[in-house]
């Protein structure tokens, strides 16, 4: 008999017999009823608690201010995607701009290397975030692959600050994310760190060292 | 100057065994830098506990927490099932181990089948437990860990001492001096700077890596998904840079829905480390699809029993099933914090090791573990899942001492003839009151005879003297002095029942 069949077997046949399944009420982890400002608020204040920047921009602004952002922050070399409104708006307004612009849209295999020592930073959009946690929530795809968001070590995620919700429980629910999932779904919230050496932390330790939030608001906001 | 290459060397593990738990205990005790490396560690780790649930319902979140796991279990052989069939059809392959060698050896097969000379790992405490990387490297593949920690460890060759920080046992000081011994670092107190030499060291590990390994926090068999849970991104890293994943997870770890694992990574984040919530949480669902450009070509599941399918036999045992794996029974456990965890010389240790372990080893090695335990129950009260730690921990003891239903390997193996002989006769004489009470006074009379010691019992303790007089006597006496003439309630419960 396979393992497969004689642990499943040892599992049907359980001698204390069959087990009854208790009812689970979800309400605990729902129902937050917060506003958009105290949603926005705790987001805010949860993902700098663990070392996120958040930068507030309108929607028209966006760009310079991100722009501005890259060169305070010494980025040479961005890796962005091309499709996603956010990599085209950013591809445009940053064609003039001293940064040159990484293309993730190929094979991982052909430029490794490159990614892991001579990219300063990855810009992404984010589909969401999670006020309770303050959490990005990602899918990447092809056109903004995972490794975007990992390898280099300044990370710049795009947030509509009206697409913040309360809780994950609630962007599961929504989003209805068992219908169907991605190759790969990610919450983030802030940038790698360990605690490992003493419990003290250290940031970057294999993925991003920064994490900086732009949260679009609509303008006059 | 350019940073040198790293040379890091091989290592072999250092070994402790639980048959020595004695031994090792009192080391560890006489032992001052373990004791304040580890006492420093885990009171921060209980303040932030108690601080991060603070605005939470976290009995309602407990309850839940527990009710999801044991629907998990409830339902264990058809979520396995239902799990398979998703994985395969996301193009996830499904691979079932009934113990550890063989998952080792799946593992390896599929490693030989890629021609993978470096393997990477991310934590898994399921391949410590099957010494995976000793295996690995006997056939010539080098498995490196890349949770800091776990490479601090790796590198000093040791196992980690606690699920959540493998190296809480190590100072800075002490870190220093490993990092400056085998990858030849500068010696430094500057954790930023051992951080950035570890992440240098390490990228080029995973860029070299021919397979990456990790272990799995949640299975969701609804979707198929593969939850990881981590703040470094070196799970990430793992499952995504090398050509191949292979997920390494004990078959409880499943759960039926996806709205499931918000409530458990709720109670996972706060209960391991006061974190309202980790940097990373890592759903992989699929191997690399056409069209996207990186990630793993071929993802693998392996499930691993070990065990685990005659833990679930049993009603009580079934609780040491719904662990999550967060160690906040260790932070909390007054002997785990004063002895540290290799002091167990077991995968798991502190509490749930205690409760795990002798299911994974027999009583035979482990007999000692369960008796670890002051019975404080701070466990029990810090569980997420709710498992009653302290009962199951007496479970085991009588196990141990074959006054249980003989169903955990090695049951009865501390049972000896004089003491079960003993215990016998006490129980005869306690049911006997005449003779119980012509025992006591015989005693009585010899009690300078008493033994001054007792075994190790009396290592800490004084030994019992019986009393010249017994306390029967002397309340008979106390009550003859007061009631004059009234015989009859002194006499009252002397008659044999
Ligand atoms: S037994 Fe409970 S407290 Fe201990 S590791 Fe498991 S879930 Fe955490």
């Amino acid at each position: 008999m396979s393992a497969r069949d004689t642990i499943l077997r040892r599992l049907r046949e359980r001698t204390d017999g069959p087990l009854s399944a208790p009812e689970s009420d979800f309400a605990v982890v729902t129902h937050r009823g917060w506003s958009a400002e105290e949603r926005l608020e705790r987001f805010e204040r949860l993902i700098t608690s663990v070392h996120g920047e958040v930068l507030h921009v309108t929607r028209d602004d966006w760009t310079q201010a991100l722009a501005q952002l890259l060169s305070d922050k010494g980025v040479n070399r961005l890796a962005l995607g091309r499709e996603h409104p956010v990599a085209a708006e950013a591809r445009a307004a940053l064609a003039d701009a001293e940064v040159e612009l990484v293309d993730v849209d190929r094979a991982i295999e052909s430029w490794q290397r490159e990614q892991f020592d001579r990219v300063d930073a990855g810009l992404t959009s984010v589909r969401g975030a999670i006020a309770e946690t303050g959490s990005l929530w990602l899918w990447p795809t092809p056109d903004e692959p995972r490794r975007l968001s990992l390898v280099p070590p300044l990370h710049v995620a795009v947030l509509d600050a009206d697409t913040i919700e309360d809780t994950f429980f609630d962007v599961v629910e929504a989003h209805d994310w068992a219908g169907g999932m991605p190759t790969n779904a990610l919450l983030i919230s802030g940038p790698s760190k360990t605690a490992d050496i003493e419990q003290t932390l250290a940031y970057g330790v294999h993925g991003p060292r920064e994490l900086v939030v732009l949260v679009r608001h609509p303008k006059g906001a | 100057m350019m940073d040198a290459t790293p040379t890091v060397q091989t290592p072999t593990v250092q070994t402790y065994t639980p048959r020595e738990f004695h031994r090792q205990a009192h080391d560890a005790l006489g032992n001052p830098q373990i004791r304040a490396n580890f006492r420093k560690a885990m009171d921060g780790l209980m303040d932030k506990r108690r601080d991060v649930f603070g605005d939470w319902d976290l009995e309602t979140l407990r309850e839940l927490g527990a009710n999801i796991r044991l629907r998990a279990l409830a339902k264990l052989p058809d979520l396995l099932e239902q799990l398979e069939a998703n994985c395969e059809a996301n193009g996830i392959r499904v691979h079932w181990a009934e113990d550890g060698e063989q998952a080792c050896r799946i593992i390896r097969e599929l490693c030989e089948a890629r021609d993978a000379k470096a393997v990477i790992k991310g934590k898994s405490m399921v391949t410590e437990e099957m010494h995976l990387n000793a295996h690995l490297e006997a056939a010539g593949i080098e498995a490196l860990e890349s949770d800091l920690g776990e490479y601090l460890v790796q590198l000093n060759e040791q196992t980690p001492s606690h699920i959540i920080m493998p190296a809480i046992h190590l100072n800075t000081d002490e870190i220093s001096g490993i990092m400056h011994d085998k990858t030849g670092l500068e010696r430094t107190r500057d954790v930023d700077v051992m951080t950035a030499a570890a992440r240098h060291q390490l990228r080029e590990r995973f860029m070299a890596a021919d397979v990456g390994i990790s272990g799995v926090n949640f299975a969701v068999a609804e979707t198929g998904t593969l939850c990881l849970v981590e703040n470094e991104g070196n799970g990430r890293m793992t499952t995504t840079v090398p050509p191949v994943h292979i997920a390494v997870t004990g078959i409880e770890k499943v759960v039926e829905q996806l709205r499931d694992v918000p409530p458990l990574y709720a109670l996972l984040t706060r209960s391991a480390t006061g974190q309202h919530v980790t940097t990373y949480f890592n759903m992989i669902n699929s191997p690399r699809k056409a069209g996207e450009h990186d990630g793993p070509e071929e993802v693998h599941l392996v499930l691993v029993d070990n065990g685990r399918s005659n833990i679930y036999q049993d009603d009580e045992l079934l609780d040491t099933l719904r662990c999550i794996r967060c160690g906040a029974c260790m932070n909390h456990c007054p002997v785990y914090t004063r002895v540290g965890g290799h002091t167990y010389g077991t995968t798991y240790p502190g509490p749930i090791g205690s409760i795990l372990m002798p299911h994974l080893m027999g009583l035979e090695e482990t007999k000692d573990l369960p008796t670890a335990s002051s019975l404080c129950g701070a466990c029990g009260e810090v569980c997420p899942v709710k498992i009653p730690i302290p009962d199951l921990l007496v479970r085991l003891r009588r196990e141990s001492v074959g006054e249980g239903r003989g169903n955990v390997p090695g049951a009865g193996v501390k049972r000896t003839r004089t003491e079960a002989a003993a215990w016998k006769g006490f129980q005869w004489l306690a049911t006997h009151p005449s003779a119980w009470r012509g025992g006591t006074a015989v005693a009585g009379k010899l009690r300078a005879l008493a033994p001054a010691r007792l075994g190790p019992w009396t290592d800490y303790r004084s030994a019992p003297k019986p009393a010249g007089t017994s306390l029967h006597a002397l309340v008979k006496r106390h009550r003859a002095g007061k009631d004059t003439g009234n015989t009859t309630g002194g006499n009252r419960g002397e008659h044999d029942s």
